[in-house]
C-alpha cells in the first residue's frame, strides 16, 4: 500500500488538488445558486416560485453523471468546447445547488413565522426582514444538513473521473490500469477522500456548536 | 379626527367568512378594547389594520390612507401603526437592545447612538434597563412582552395594536404588562386592544367592541357596556369571563 503512495505520489497529489479545486468551486457556486433558488421558491410572487420549483425538481431528479455528460458532450457540439474538469465542476455545481436550495428553503421555513410578521409590523421591508432577522436564524438551522450536502459534494466530485477531469478517482483508475493493484490503490484513494471529508465534517460540527 | 376606519369590510379565508360587514371608526387618542369568543374575528380586525391580512372587500382607511390603494406604502403604514403580539415575537437572534434599535436604525434612519439612547430610555420606562444585553430566550414571558412594547414604541407610532398581549403569560406576569399598557394609554396613544382582561378594559378603555362570528355585535362606551350591555350574547360572554 505504501508502494502505491510513494511511487505514485505526484499523480495522487495532483488528483487530490483537482478534487479539492473542483469541490471548492462547486461548493461556493452551489451555495450561491442554491440560496438564490431557495429565495425564488419562497418568493411572494407565483412566477418566481414556479421557476424555483422547476429548477429544483429538474436538477435534483436527474443523475449527476447525466448532467455532467450533457456539458461534456452535448454543449461542445452546439456552443463551445468544455474540458472535463470544467464540465464536471459545472455539473456538480448545478446538481448540488438543487439540494442546497431545498435545504436552505426548509431552513427559512423553519423560522417561526411570527418573526417575519414582527419585522414587517416593525416597518422593515421584506428584504430587510430577510437579511436581518430570518436569514441569520435560518443559517443556524441549515448548518447540519448543509454539512451533509458539502460532504456529498466532495464525494460526488469523483464524477470527474468519467470525463477525464484529472481528479483523485481518475488518477486511481490510471494507477490501477498500469499496476493492476486494485486493492491497495482503491484503499489509498478512499483514505485520501477521507483526508478531505473528515476535516470538513469536523469543521461543520464546529460551526454548528459555535452558532447554535 | 379618525385614525382607523372600516367601511363595509368583508374578509374570507377560502370559504370561511371571517369578517362580516365591519363598520368601525377609531379616533386619534382613543383606547378601544375588542372582546369576544375565539374565532370571532378580533385578531383578523387587528391584523388587517397593519396589513398582515388583506381584506376581501370594503374599504379600510388607516391614517388617511386607503389600504386597498396600490399607491399606499404598506411599510409606511406599519411604521405608523405598531403591533404587539400574543407570542411576543421578539427577534431571537438579537439582544433586547438590538430588538428595539433595529427598526429605528433601518426604517427611521436614526444613528446608532441616538437609537440606543432612546431604547435605553424606553427600557427604563418598562423596568428592564438591566436586560439590555440579554437575548430574548433568557427573559420571562412578561419581560419579553414589555420589551415588545418598547420595540413598538421606539418607532414613535401613531397607534398601537395589541393582539391578546397577556394571554400567553403566567398570571403573576400579567400585572406588569398591563401597567406598562396603562402608562402608554395615559400618554395619549391610540390603542386597539384585543384582550380578556376586563379589569384593564374597565379602567383604561374608552370604548368596548364585542365581536362574535365575524360581526361587531356591540360597540359602546365602556361604562354603558359594563352596566347594561344591549346584546344578549355580549351579556352572556361578559358574565362568563367576569365570574370566572
Amino acid at each position: 500500500m505504501l508502494n502505491i503512495l510513494t511511487q505514485h505520489w505526484s499523480d495522487l497529489w495532483s488528483g487530490l488538488l483537482f478534487t479539492l479545486g473542483s469541490s471548492l468551486v462547486a461548493l461556493v457556486g452551489s451555495l450561491v445558486i442554491g440560496t438564490v433558488f431557495a429565495l425564488l421558491e419562497i418568493s411572494p410572487y407565483k412566477a418566481l416560485r414556479v421557476i424555483g420549483k422547476i429548477y429544483v425538481e429538474v436538477f435534483r431528479n436527474i443523475p449527476l453523471l447525466v448532467i455532467t455528460m450533457f456539458f461534456y458532450v452535448v454543449i461542445p457540439m452546439y456552443i463551445a468546447k468544455v474540458n472535463g474538469f470544467t464540465s464536471g465542476t459545472i455539473g456538480l455545481t448545478i446538481y448540488t445547488s438543487a439540494f442546497i436550495a431545498e435545504t436552505v428553503r426548509a431552513g427559512i421555513e423553519a423560522v417561526d413565522e411570527g418573526q417575519m410578521e414582527a419585522a414587517r409590523s416593525n416597518g422593515l421591508s421584506y428584504l430587510q426582514a430577510m437579511t436581518h432577522i430570518i436569514f441569520p436564524q435560518a443559517i443556524k438551522i441549515t448548518i447540519p444538513p448543509l454539512g451533509n450536502q458539502f460532504i456529498n459534494l466532495v464525494k460526488n466530485s469523483s464524477v470527474l473521473a468519467f470525463v477525464a477531469g484529472f481528479d483523485l478517482m481518475y488518477q486511481g483508475n490510471l494507477i490501477v490500469s498500469t499496476t493492476f493493484n486494485t486493492t491497495d490503490t482503491y484503499i489509498v484513494i478512499g483514505l485520501l477522500y477521507l483526508v478531505l471529508t473528515l476535516p470538513l465534517s469536523y469543521f461543520m460540527r464546529y460551526l454548528e456548536k459555535r452558532w447554535a | 379626527m379618525s385614525m382607523i376606519e372600516f367601511h363595509d369590510v368583508e374578509k374570507y379565508y377560502g370559504d370561511f367568512h371571517a369578517l362580516k360587514n365591519i363598520n368601525l371608526t377609531i379616533d386619534k387618542g382613543e383606547v378601544v378594547v375588542i372582546i369576544g369568543p375565539s374565532g370571532s374575528g378580533k385578531s383578523t380586525v387587528l391584523r388587517s389594520i397593519n396589513g398582515l391580512n388583506t381584506i376581501s372587500s370594503g374599504q379600510l382607511i388607516v391614517n388617511n390612507r386607503d389600504l386597498a390603494d396600490k399607491k399606499t406604502d404598506m411599510n409606511k403604514i406599519r411604521r405608523d401603526v405598531g403591533m404587539v403580539f400574543q407570542h411576543f415575537n421578539l427577534y431571537a437572534n438579537k439582544t433586547v437592545l438590538e430588538n428595539i434599535t433595529l427598526g429605528p436604525q433601518l426604517v427611521l434612519k436614526q444613528s446608532k447612538a441616538q437609537s440606543q439612547k432612546e431604547a435605553m430610555a424606553l427600557l427604563e420606562q418598562v423596568g428592564l434597563a438591566d436586560k439590555a444585553q440579554s437575548y430574548p430566550r433568557m427573559l420571562s414571558g412578561g419581560q419579553k412582552q414589555r420589551v415588545a412594547i418598547a420595540r413598538s414604541l421606539a418607532m414613535k407610532p401613531q397607534a398601537l395594536l395589541f393582539d391578546e398581549p397577556t394571554s400567553a403569560l403566567d398570571p403573576e406576569m400579567i400585572g406588569d404588562v398591563l401597567d406598562v399598557m396603562k402608562k402608554v394609554a395615559e400618554d395619549g396613544m391610540t390603542m386597539v386592544v384585543v384582550t380578556h382582561e376586563m379589569g384593564f378594559a374597565r379602567e383604561v378603555a374608552n370604548r368596548l367592541i364585542f365581536m362574535a362570528d365575524g360581526e361587531v355585535l356591540e360597540d359602546s362606551d365602556t361604562k354603558s357596556f359594563f352596566e347594561h350591555p344591549k346584546e344578549e350574547r355580549a351579556r352572556q360572554f361578559l358574565s362568563k369571563i367576569i365570574n370566572h
